[in-house]
């Protein structure tokens, strides 16, 4: 491999860490706080709401529906908002987040539903508060499976920001697509599979070392 | 009812009552699971509330700190009715009333003191005074060593005990325990149930705990009620219902641990006639304490043979059930025992006759 190859390679290496690290980050924070509402607003949740809860179920289910390639190109009237330009890596980030949030909040949703209702009672009976609650039971309790969620979204997202390429995002999909699969570099192709393969293995291993950390169960 | 309940009562009026129940009605969907409950609980005491699964005693209990809303009726907790109370009105409220529960319920990502310090971070407490309370609590309950532990590492007595630490460290007024032995082996139930007994004594707490094992209330509530298909079918001091169980349902929970005619001998008895006439005679309290049997063979000599039984002793009464079979020989004898018998106090039911003893 040439040494502007290897340069090509390090620089999709870092577009694609970009894009994953941002919209994973904004999918948590987003998604998290959804997952919690869906699984409240539920029924038997501690502020049950019908309507919401349907109305946030129903929104999660739309966004989820949609081929993420067809949502990249439905947002860039909204990526061109916020970030100036529909086109690049800062632009995938917008539709990659907006993608992962639903997906993420739906993982989210499993591990806190999971939570033993005692526990729940428990806190409740001590004189606690919904937001206790949330804060002392819910999200301490379902942490293992809220980071090992987390994890799942980051490997799905490295995945999905190979179809970024299409709003010229680059990151090591688009380079496998472009020089491996266009051009019939089957080095280059190899590269980048490698290089996703360790990227992936490395994540998921972070992750379960994060979870069995955590998990004091 | 109990004759002996209405005694109690009057020797209780006067005394505080910290909780009282009156005609709390809870139904899910087309079955009552609570119909008609009064109820009191005074300060310092231990009620066990008895019953079988499905009775209604797991929604009594929750109705009174407001986990379960009821129908109807008024719930006093310390004087103030909590029915129709949001939410939110019952935090405060909820703050008085600790609650151990039959899975212990410790969240299992919180230290054992941390879980003991809850319920007062839930009250604006600091934390050095939390873990201060938490320390003084884990050395109540025996768990001090225990401290930065996580609750999976703990068997499960020990998960009661930081339980009951949790529970008691908002110096609650009253405890409210949910099965609390229920998943336990017989040798930690008594060690927990011995330490809420002790705890009752040290710090008089009011416990109210519902159960369905028998020997959880003979060892150590004062008073028992009996719910049944969400209705209370007998209450009384303990020692006294278990002298004199009324109601069907007392009588089959009490199966278990009060002396039962054995099944061979139950099984071949003959409702008419038999060379041996078998009897139960049942005494408690002061009736049980004197020379009752050295009595009869005095006064009736070759009367009656010991078939079965014993002498229990229940909140320091004996409580005594014991079998007799009286020979049918002489035709006026079983007549002469059970009057002998009664004049003396007991209680006594013929069962039948027994017609293949020699």
């Amino acid at each position: 491999m040439t040494p502007i190859m290897l340069e090509l390679l390090f620089r999709s290496l870092w577009e694609t860490i970009l894009m994953t690290a941002a919209s994973g980050i904004i999918s948590l924070v987003a998604g998290l706080p959804l997952g919690l509402a869906l699984v409240v607003t539920g029924r038997g949740g501690i502020a049950e709401k019908p309507w919401l809860n349907s109305l946030l179920g129903a929104l999660v289910n739309g966004f989820r529906s949609v081929p993420f390639i067809i949502l990249l190109v439905a947002l860039i009237p909204l990526t061109r908002l916020i970030v100036g330009t529909a086109l690049g890596t800062w632009a995938a980030i917008v539709p990659l987040a907006i993608a992962a949030t639903p997906y993420y909040a739906r993982i989210a949703e499993v591990s806190l539903r999971e939570v033993d209702r005692g526990l729940i009672d428990a806190v409740r009976a001590m004189g606690g508060n919904r937001w206790t609650i949330i804060r002392e039971v819910l999200v301490p309790e379902a942490l293992p499976g809220i980071v090992a969620g987390f994890t799942v979204t980051l490997v799905t997202l490295i995945g999905a920001s190979a179809m970024a390429g299409a709003i010229g995002a680059g990151g090591l999909g688009d380079l496998a697509i472009r020089y491996g699969y266009q051009r019939f570099e089957t080095t280059v192709m190899i590269a980048v599979v490698i290089v996703l393969i360790i990227l992936v293995c490395g994540i998921q291993w972070f992750g379960d070392r994060l979870v069995a950390k955590l998990d004091r169960r | 009812m109990n004759s002996f309940v209405s005694a109690s009562t009057i020797a209780g009026e006067g005394l505080e009552e910290v909780v009282s129940l009156a005609n709390v009605k809870r139904r899910f969907g087309a079955t009552p699971a609570l119909d008609g409950v009064s109820l009191t609980v005074r300060k310092g005491e231990i009620l066990g509330i008895i019953g079988r699964s499905g009775a209604g005693k797991s929604t009594l209990i929750r109705c009174l700190n407001g986990l379960e809303q009821a129908d109807s009726g008024e719930i006093h907790i310390e004087g103030r009715n909590i029915t129709g109370l949001t939410e939110k009105e019952l935090q405060p409220l909820r703050r008085r009333i600790g609650m151990i529960f039959q899975h212990f319920n410790l969240l299992s990502a919180k230290t054992v003191e941390e879980n003991v310090a809850l319920p007062l971070k839930i009250e604006g407490l600091g934390k050095a005074e939390r873990l201060k309370r938490a320390a003084e609590l884990l050395d109540l309950v025996g768990l001090s060593d225990k401290a930065k532990a996580y609750p999976s590492s703990l068997s499960g007595g020990q998960k009661q005990r930081v339980g009951i630490a949790r529970a008691l460290s908002a110096r609650p007024a009253l405890l409210l325990s949910d099965e609390a032995t229920s998943a336990l082996d017989p040798e930690t139930t008594r060690s927990i149930l011995a330490l809420l007994k002790d705890i009752n004594r040290k710090l008089g707490l009011t416990i109210l705990l519902i159960t369905h094992e028998m020997e959880v209330v003979r060892s150590v509530a004062d008073r028992v009620a009996v719910i049944d298909a969400g209705r209370i079918v007998e209450e009384g001091p303990v020692w006294s219902v278990f002298a004199d169980p009324r109601a069907a349902i007392t009588q089959s929970l009490l199966g278990g641990i009060r002396p039962q005619l054995p099944e061979y001998i139950s099984a071949r008895l003959s409702p008419i006639s038999g060379p041996e006439q078998i009897l139960s005679v049942d005494m408690a309290g002061p009736a049980a304490q004197g020379a009752l049997f050295a009595d009869l063979s005095q006064a009736l000599p070759h009367s009656f043979r010991l078939v079965h039984g014993g002498i229990d002793h229940i909140q320091d009464q004996p409580v005594a059930r014991f079998f007799i079979a009286v020979p049918t020989r002489d035709s006026t004898l079983p007549e002469k025992v059970q009057q002998f018998l009664k004049a003396r106090g007991a209680r006594v039911e013929v069962l039948g006759y027994d017609a293949d003893h020699a």
